[in-house]
């Protein structure tokens, strides 16, 4: 067993802080996107899961994502309430401290559900939205993250891989954006109102802290300060900006002008593409990555016209349609001279394509009859007039800008 | 009295402002205002979606003014914001009949 080390400490610490960090730039990102009068409810959605998903974490979450293995499907119970961490790495292994590795998984399991937030914008109560990503962590999110990371089936049996969470994160959270809009229906006015961005420049200041924060999401991935996390660094990196200027490239040959809204868009897409690839693709594989982000995610955008769902702040053509992207191109494009773990080939792509079917299947489903459960329970849309007249004022009474006074 | 309103263009209203401080103007509100007219809208495109925005932004300018200076008032305004195209804006006049000083009580006149 490899000792604790100093460096790599210091570095996954360090990522901790930066993942975490990218769920206030998230809210913000999407924040800018919704109108005025549901501002806050959008940053509520979005830090309310820094509190609930800690709690449920350290309650019993990690203990079924990372605790031992039943049968490749989930972990036991031995760590519920974090029994056993300790200072050393006598559990995990790794040349960190396991509350260490832990406490960077927390922050991955923190922004995964408030991804989700952004598809159900503007509609949905907050108390069935405290409910559902709670439930969901524990039952969607770390079944998944055992079954990637953990030693579950997807890794052991199928042999598929994922770097940073190309599964576990995107296409988990995406397909679960999906059930929710298809639960929700459109918000009122959908099609037939105007409904635009109200602060593009927040939308673009949350955009470049997750650009920051990611560096952390797939460099820390790494679990070490070495060569891989320089190289998941680099890729991110290239990715992203690849990604935004092919955007704005496809905006302008498709007739339109270079968006701003383009531009951000761009880059997290490609962000998310290449998440699951950042440490098994080499830098022309980051490139062609990148370049298929910006495009393809470019196109998916019409896929909510196309079948008639409101997902508001296009969490399916970014997170769905990346994720897969990035799942499946990695199947084809992993260097072995970057990490020996995975080849691009058939083989490869095969294991792919099937933890891709998988991931979104589960999470597809487990979520809709969650969120059909809380439909017919306690609700899980706003009234008409609390829609309308904003959820600042009416789901937490407050408003986000006051500025003549 | 008079109390004469302008809606014009923006970009518009540190010269209107100006013009109107030399033809004896002593003071003025200005305020952002939407609005449509003849002018058409514009497009705004948000993640390839298309949004016709029909209310374009335009600033109104109050200005209560004595008769005489009335005349001189209209002129500026009319020279100053005209640049020939659509979307230039509109002036309406309206008899005042009484204005008040809050500061002293001046009525009238004394209170211009």
């Amino acid at each position: 067993m490899v000792e604790v080390n100093g460096a790599d400490t210091a570095w996954i610490l360090t990522s901790s802080a930066l993942v975490l960090f990218m769920t206030p730039g998230l809210a913000l990102f999407y924040g800018g996107m919704v109108r005025a009068k549901n501002m806050l409810a959008m940053l509520m959605m979005n830090y309310v899961a820094m509190g609930v998903v800690t709690i449920l974490w350290i309650a019993i979450a990690a203990s079924i994502a990372f605790s031992g293995d039943v049968s490749g499907f989930m972990g036991n119970f031995g760590m519920v309430g974090f029994q056993g961490v300790g200072l050393g790495n006598e559990i995990f292994g790794y040349s960190i401290p396991d509350s260490v590795f832990l406490m960077f998984q927390l922050m991955f399991a923190i922004i995964t559900p408030a991804l989700i937030a952004g598809a159900v914008a503007e509609r949905m109560k907050f108390s069935a939205w405290v409910i559902f990503i709670a439930i969901w962590s524990v039952i969607v999110y770390a079944p998944m993250a055992h079954w990637v990371w953990g030693g579950g089936f997807i890794a052991k049996q199928i042999g598929a891989v994922d770097f940073a969470g190309g599964l576990v994160v995107h296409i988990n959270a995406g397909a679960a954006a999906l059930a929710l809009v298809l639960v929700l229906g459109p918000r009122t006015g959908w099609g037939s109102q105007v409904i635009r961005p109200h602060n593009l420049p927040l939308t673009i200041l949350g955009a470049g802290i997750l650009w920051f924060g990611w560096f952390g999401f797939n460099a820390g991935s790494a679990l070490g300060a070495n060569g891989l996390a320089g190289q998941a660094f680099l890729t991110t990196h290239v990715a992203a900006a690849v990604a935004a200027t092919a955007w704005i490239l496809a905006e302008t040959i498709s007739g339109g002008k270079p968006t701003t809204l383009g531009f951000v868009s761009g880059a997290v897409a490609g962000l998310v593409a290449i998440t699951p690839a950042a440490g098994f693709v080499n830098v022309m594989g980051a490139l062609i990555i990148g370049l298929a982000a910006g495009v393809i995610c470019f196109l998916a955008l019409r896929l909510k016209t196309m079948f008639k769902f409101d997902d508001s702040l296009d969490v399916i053509a970014v997170h769905l349609v990346g994720g897969i992207l990035g799942a499946l191109l990695l199947g084809v494009l992993a260097d072995p001279a970057v990490n020996e773990l995975a080849t691009g080939g058939i083989t490869q792509l095969t294991a792919q394509a099937i933890s891709v079917v998988i991931a979104f299947g589960f999470s597809f489903i487990v979520s809709y009859i969650l969120a059909m459960v809380l439909k017919m329970t306690i609700g899980i849309r706003v009234t008409e007039v609390e829609e309308r007249s904003g959820l600042d004022v009416s789901l937490h009474e407050e408003q986000s800008y006051l500025l003549s006074e | 009295m008079k109390l004469v309103i302008a809606y014009i263009a923006p970009f518009k209203l540190d010269e209107v402002r100006d013009a109107l401080k030399e033809t004896g103007v002593t003071g003025l509100s200005a305020g952002n205002v939407q609005g449509f007219g003849r002018q058409a809208g514009h497009t705004e495109t948000y993640r390839g979606a298309e949004y016709d925005v029909d209310m374009v932004p335009k600033v109104r300018i109050e200005v209560l003014v004595d008769d005489t200076l009335l005349p001189a008032v209209i002129s500026t305004i009319e020279t100053t914001a005209r640049t020939g195209s659509i979307g230039d804006g509109k002036i309406a006049v309206l008899p005042v009949e009484d204005v008040i000083r809050i500061r002293t009580g001046e009525r009238g006149q004394d209170a211009l």
